[in-house]
């Protein structure tokens, strides 16, 4: 309705028009129709399959919330909510304190700058499987973590690693430190130097000045990069599936589950809760933050 | 004002820069610096950009290690002594004000550094503040602030604890020049109130005038001339001094010799006097120079002893306002200025007119 009374105010002010005659007159409806393609295609083909997948929940056999009122005593789910929820919580401190250094290196660095960002994002292009193989075969049981600690004298015999909640917890780390590093760096690198030989000049030592100056201002980057790697590690499948235990599972490794033994309203019911799930630290986080003003907006530029 | 004045008081440092250099891979952007700062003095380094004026501030700074020579602050090598030992305040052309932090927690930030307690922090922020004429502004966000009260608070938080040396890098360049000239005068009743010694550096050399107690003016890495506003528009030591301070008119002349304490040379077919400095000898090339307020239309007037003369023919005349600024050719094609001031008793000259011109042969040097 505005959209036709905007186009309409644009069609009654033919001077304006005028001057622009090789233009596309398209005024205000520009953008809407620039972005009609994409969201049609993400209409067909996200937003109605995942409705078509979410209604078994609820349309199994007729209207029910029967599935949902299961969850609230069934002792499988509540752990591996629980599971799924301390994994993405330990990757994302694990990402961010390994994660921040990189990135306060990747920005200070001048001559070395190129090479970390290489090393930073040579990994990133790699699949998930491919690393996830990789961890398989560095943490096992004769993997080379196993044999070189052998062979130095600092163990006795191999270190069960694989198949562990630690291997889980190792290789969702590496795979998602990018996502932590890149937006640190990006807010990092928007400080003005200016501000930190202010610090300096106005008696802050190197220690004082990180913490009073550099840390406050890369927030938006750490609330982003944050948001990013926990919604991501709570719906992570390869990983926890290939290099984890097979008692420490995950809310999306038991959705898999479910759907081989063709329990779809069950598998249904617990996508419809990991996607909540997501949806609700995000609004945290918009709330928080200003997820349109602050966070997204500094580590797209 | 005097109570607060009495309060921030302390004497201000002296500074010493002895043969500082700085090379950048080969690039030599300061060479060899010596300059004795006073204490209590307000020191300007003017100098075209490139010139190594802002390369030796952010050395006694701090920022910058020199790559050989010695700095001294009252006395004390500051070789090796990172930024944050060395007590002094800084004020940046970008304002470099916190943005996550209030006015007033700006202004508190180097007293915080100083461990001064809170109750006694927030008292002598509001201090500062009156003094740089920006009383109860402390709660704002520096970004809802102008350019103009920005750099007040950027001043304030650069005085607040009390340094003996303020260093100031172009603090006014970003600001437009109405605003420039009440800054400048506010700058120069801050140095008078608070005794503290100014480093001030800046390419605009009407700016330096106006304020410094003396002028460092650089040149190529190198001081090519220090002394005070005086001393640099009467008598500028040479060509790159006389033009870049002020407007200057240049006569390329022989050096005939000396007569009555004066140098005498001969510009085209005309001998013109000068002060005597240096003693070139004669028959050497020389180059004299004169200011264009000092030239004026004699017509025919009978010259007075020791008063050059040279004929001239009025190429353009340019009208504005308080004065009347006249391009004209002397023979051989020599360009001069002449700025006469404007009034209703003064013959207005138009171009292809010839006049001749006077001026006397104090205001001229050789350079």
């Amino acid at each position: 309705m505005s959209d036709a009374s905007l186009s309409d105010a644009g069609a009654a002010s033919p001077p304006l028009a005028a001057t622009r005659p090789a233009r596309l007159r398209l005024g205000p409806l520009a953008p809407w129709l620039l972005a009609l393609p994409p969201v049609a295609f993400m209409l067909a083909f996200y937003a109605l399959p995942v409705l078509g997948m979410l209604s078994r929940a609820v349309l199994d056999p007729g209207w029910t919330l029967v599935h949902f009122q299961a969850l609230g005593d069934d002792p499988v789910f509540q752990r591996v909510l629980w599971n799924t929820l301390y994994l993405a919580v330990l990757v994302t401190l694990g990402t961010l304190l390994l994660g921040y250094p990189v990135a306060l290196l990747l920005v200070r660095a001048r001559r070395m700058a190129p090479l970390i960002l290489l090393l930073i994002l040579l990994p990133f292009w790699t699949s998930v499987l491919v690393r996830s193989y990789a961890w398989m075969v560095l943490l096992g049981r004769h993997g080379l973590v196993n044999e070189a600690m052998l062979a130095l004298g600092l163990l006795d015999r191999p270190l069960r690693i694989l198949n562990t909640p630690l291997a889980t917890q190792i290789a969702m780390i590496h795979i998602l430190l990018p996502y932590m590093i890149l937006p640190i760096a990006n807010t990092l690198r928007q400080i003005d130097h200016s501000l930190l030989r202010a610090a300096a000049g106005l008696g802050a030592s190197p220690w004082s000045t990180f913490r009073q100056v550099v840390l406050p201002l890369s927030l938006p980057g750490v609330a982003a990069g944050t948001l990013l790697v926990f919604v991501l590690s709570l719906g992570f499948y390869i990983t926890p599936a290939l290099v984890g235990g097979p008692r420490d599972t995950t809310l999306s490794m038991l959705i898999s589950q479910q759907v081989d033994q063709l329990n779809w309203a069950y598998a249904a019911c617990l996508s419809a809760v990991l996607l909540a799930t997501a949806l609700v630290i995000i609004g945290v986080f918009a709330k928080i933050c200003g997820l349109g003003g602050g966070a997204f907006r500094m580590s797209a530029r | 004002m005097d109570g607060v004045a009495t309060v921030l008081a302390g004497a201000g440092a002296a500074v010493t820069l002895r043969g500082l250099e700085k090379n950048y891979g080969g690039h030599g952007a300061v060479r060899g610096v010596s300059i004795d700062i006073r204490s209590g003095e307000f020191l300007t380094l003017l100098g075209p950009s490139g010139s190594g004026k802002t390369t030796t501030l952010m050395m006694i700074a701090g920022f910058e290690q020199p790559s050989a020579g010695e700095l001294l602050i009252d006395g004390q090598s500051m070789l090796g002594v990172p930024p944050h030992r060395r007590n002094l305040g800084m004020v940046f052309q970008s304002y470099a004000l916190f943005p996550h932090l209030t006015v007033a927690e700006n202004i508190g930030f180097p007293l915080k550094q100083r461990g001064v307690p809170k109750a006694e922090r927030m008292r002598q922020v509001e201090e500062a503040l009156r003094l740089v004429q920006l009383p109860g502004l402390g709660g704002r966000n520096p970004r809802q602030l102008s350019g103009g009260q920005q750099q007040r608070v950027a001043l304030a938080r650069a005085i607040v604890f009390r340094p003996r040396l303020l260093l100031m890098d172009e603090p006014l360049g970003a600001l437009d020049k109405q605003l420039r000239e009440t800054l400048q005068l506010e700058m120069r009743r801050l140095h008078a109130e608070l005794g503290i010694t100014f480093v001030y550096v800046t390419h605009d050399q009407e700016e330096a005038l106006t304020m410094s107690d003396r002028i460092a003016v650089m040149e190529n890495g190198q001081v090519a001339q220090i002394g005070t506003p005086e001393d640099l528009y009467d008598r500028p030591a040479n060509r790159f001094v006389a033009s870049f301070i002020g407007e200057s008119n240049f006569f390329p002349a022989v050096m005939r010799g000396i007569e009555q304490g004066r140098v005498v040379a001969e510009f085209g077919a005309t001998r013109l006097q000068a002060l005597a400095g240096s003693l070139p000898a004669a028959g050497a090339e020389i180059m004299l120079t004169t200011r264009p307020e000092r030239l004026r239309f004699v017509d025919g007037a009978p010259p007075a002893p020791g008063e050059n003369r040279l004929s001239v023919t009025v190429r353009e005349a340019i009208f504005a306002g308080e004065r009347c600024r006249y391009l004209l050719e002397a023979a051989g094609g020599t360009r001069l200025v002449l700025k006469e001031a404007s009034g209703a008793a003064i013959r207005r000259r138009a171009a292809g007119e010839t006049a001749e011109i006077g001026w006397a042969a104090e205001d001229t040097i050789l350079v």
